[in-house]
């Protein structure tokens, strides 16, 4: 809290500033509405597509190949960042420098770019897949290389005394890490992958750019038939910001559970800003 | 490599125009939206408060690609017309200044309660806390999260090929539809990317250790 409790002056400016600024927000809403009904938009033939089952029953299609997008470049994405992190973490020069630019190069080029690189750079290399993994080989390795930096992140936010009491006990190295640092790690990290899937079904969105029937490609078929484009791509667009709403406070959730139940132990200093820091460097 | 050279150096430089002004504009834009996001977050004023969580849950949770194609397509159905240049640059700063809120957000409240009071204590205003005590402490531990978020907008610039506009990644994909040049073309805008993101984190990193205070 930035600021004292409020005496009797600062309440009088408190409730002026709330009234103005409600003000505000009517007048913005009011403009809005008007150029809505100007337009035409707002009548209600418009929306007529909406009320029928086919139309949510053809989104739900649709909405199913954008789960299964994710989910794919989710398995992509997971054994990869696990790999690239620790081979980054490695002692082994060979194998710590190609990971770490690997992961430096994936993290500063943009998606799209490597999308068009499999729809047009390879195929005249003979690499020609299949449109659903034009899509999803892209989105899961930029997303493995920012899953690699979580992974790390966690990694080393665990005390180095973990790894030397683990030793002294007598466990090999690898040991050590199998049995004693993952399990750790991979509870300080979870909430950061859970906000990571909205980065995922994020990412999806570039369907639209591969013609792979998900909810924004299909979307726009409906577009071409129906001509509400407004209306279409306002839905859509709500929908997907109450999933990744909802999948956002479900990953807050986790992570201050997690923060109460390991408060007085381990406080990992890479997992203690929110998951939101982290979803920072994939805006998109 | 030659045909590049002599045919599309200027589709490139175009290209490259582009998604300098996107990022550049784009950046600016997320950062100024974001320090007046961040002054309602933290403000007395609830309703304020409320205003700024619910506009960060909203943008900070829409794909860009669909807050493009809403504000590019459907801004002109609703009898609003700007050019797809300055439209792309205000979807991308809604997104932006979501995350660069939570930037500054973040660095505030990372300074100790007990700084603040203290700053009230000795007669400080609300600004006033903010000017002396807060911000000089927290710009140090913002950087790194300053110099991401450029990194993101760079790389987020490239989704305007989504709505037609030619940023340097729809140029190369052009290019390359109409040559067929292989790699070449894409490799060259990778390094372009690759050297900006890189060229701004090791600004940060330096930024960083200037700004350091030893204890």
């Amino acid at each position: 809290m930035l600021f004292d409790a409020v005496g009797p002056k600062a309440r009088r400016r408190i409730a002026v500033l709330t009234v103005l600024s409600i003000l505000l927000t009517l007048g913005l809403v009011a403009l809005a509405y008007a150029q809505f009904y100007q337009s035409g938009q707002l009548a209600p033939s418009k929306w007529a597509e909406f009320y029928q089952k086919t139309t949510w029953s053809y989104l739900l299609k649709a909405f199913g190949n954008t789960a299964l997008a994710a989910a794919g470049a989710g398995a992509i994405a997971l054994p990869l960042g696990l790999f690239l992190a620790l081979g980054r973490l490695s002692r082994a020069a060979w194998l710590r420098w190609p990971c770490t630019a690997v992961i430096e190069v994936l993290r500063s080029v943009p998606l799209l770019l490597i999308i068009y690189i499999f729809v047009s750079g390879l195929p005249p290399y003979g690499i020609n897949p299949d449109v659903f993994f034009k899509l999803v080989i892209p989105i899961g390795v930029c997303s493995g290389a920012t899953i690699a930096e979580v992974f790390r992140a966690g990694i080393l936010a665990l005390p180095k005394g973990q790894t030397e009491a683990a030793i002294a006990v007598g466990l090999t190295p690898a040991q050590a890490f199998r049995l004693v640092v993952f399990p750790q790690a991979v509870r300080i990290v979870f909430p950061a992958l859970i906000a990571q899937v909205v980065i995922l079904l994020k990412d999806t969105t570039l369907g639209y750019v591969v013609s792979y029937g998900e909810l924004q490609q299909s979307s726009k078929v409906l577009v071409a038939s129906t001509g509400h484009l407004v209306q279409t791509y306002l839905i859509i667009t709500v929908i997907y910001i109450g999933m990744n709403v909802l999948i956002s406070n479900v990953a807050s959730a986790v992570d201050r559970r997690m923060a109460g139940r390991r408060a007085g132990s381990v406080t990992p200093k890479a997992g203690g800003q929110d998951a939101t820091d982290r979803q920072l460097s994939t805006i998109a | 490599m030659g045909l590049l050279l002599t045919h599309y150096l200027g589709t490139f430089a175009a290209g490259l125009w582009v998604t300098a002004q996107f990022t550049v504009v784009g950046f600016a834009g997320s950062m100024i939206l974001g320090v007046v996001l961040a002054t309602f977050r933290i403000s007395p004023v609830a309703y304020l408060r409320a205003v700024g969580l619910i506009y960060v849950e909203i943008f900070r949770n829409v794909p860009l690609v669909s807050l493009l194609i809403l504000v590019v397509y459907g801004l002109p159905e609703i009898g609003i017309t700007i050019d797809y240049l300055p439209s792309v640059m205000i979807a991308m700063i809604l997104v932006g200044a979501s995350f660069a809120c939570e930037v500054f957000r973040t660095g505030i409240n990372a300074i100790p309660a007990g700084q603040v009071e203290a700053g009230r204590a000795i007669g400080l205003s609300f600004f006033g806390v903010l000017r002396e005590i807060v911000f000089p402490q927290s710009t140090r531990s913002m950087v790194q999260p300053i110099v991401t978020l450029f990194i993101g907008v760079l790389l987020s610039s490239s989704l305007a090929g989504v709505v037609g506009v030619m940023d340097l990644t729809a140029q190369v994909s052009y290019i390359n539809n109409r040559e067929a040049l292989g790699l070449t073309t894409f490799l060259i805008a990778a390094i372009i990317y690759a050297t900006i993101a890189l060229g701004a984190g090791a600004i940060g990193a330096r930024l960083e250790t200037k700004l350091r205070v030893l204890r």
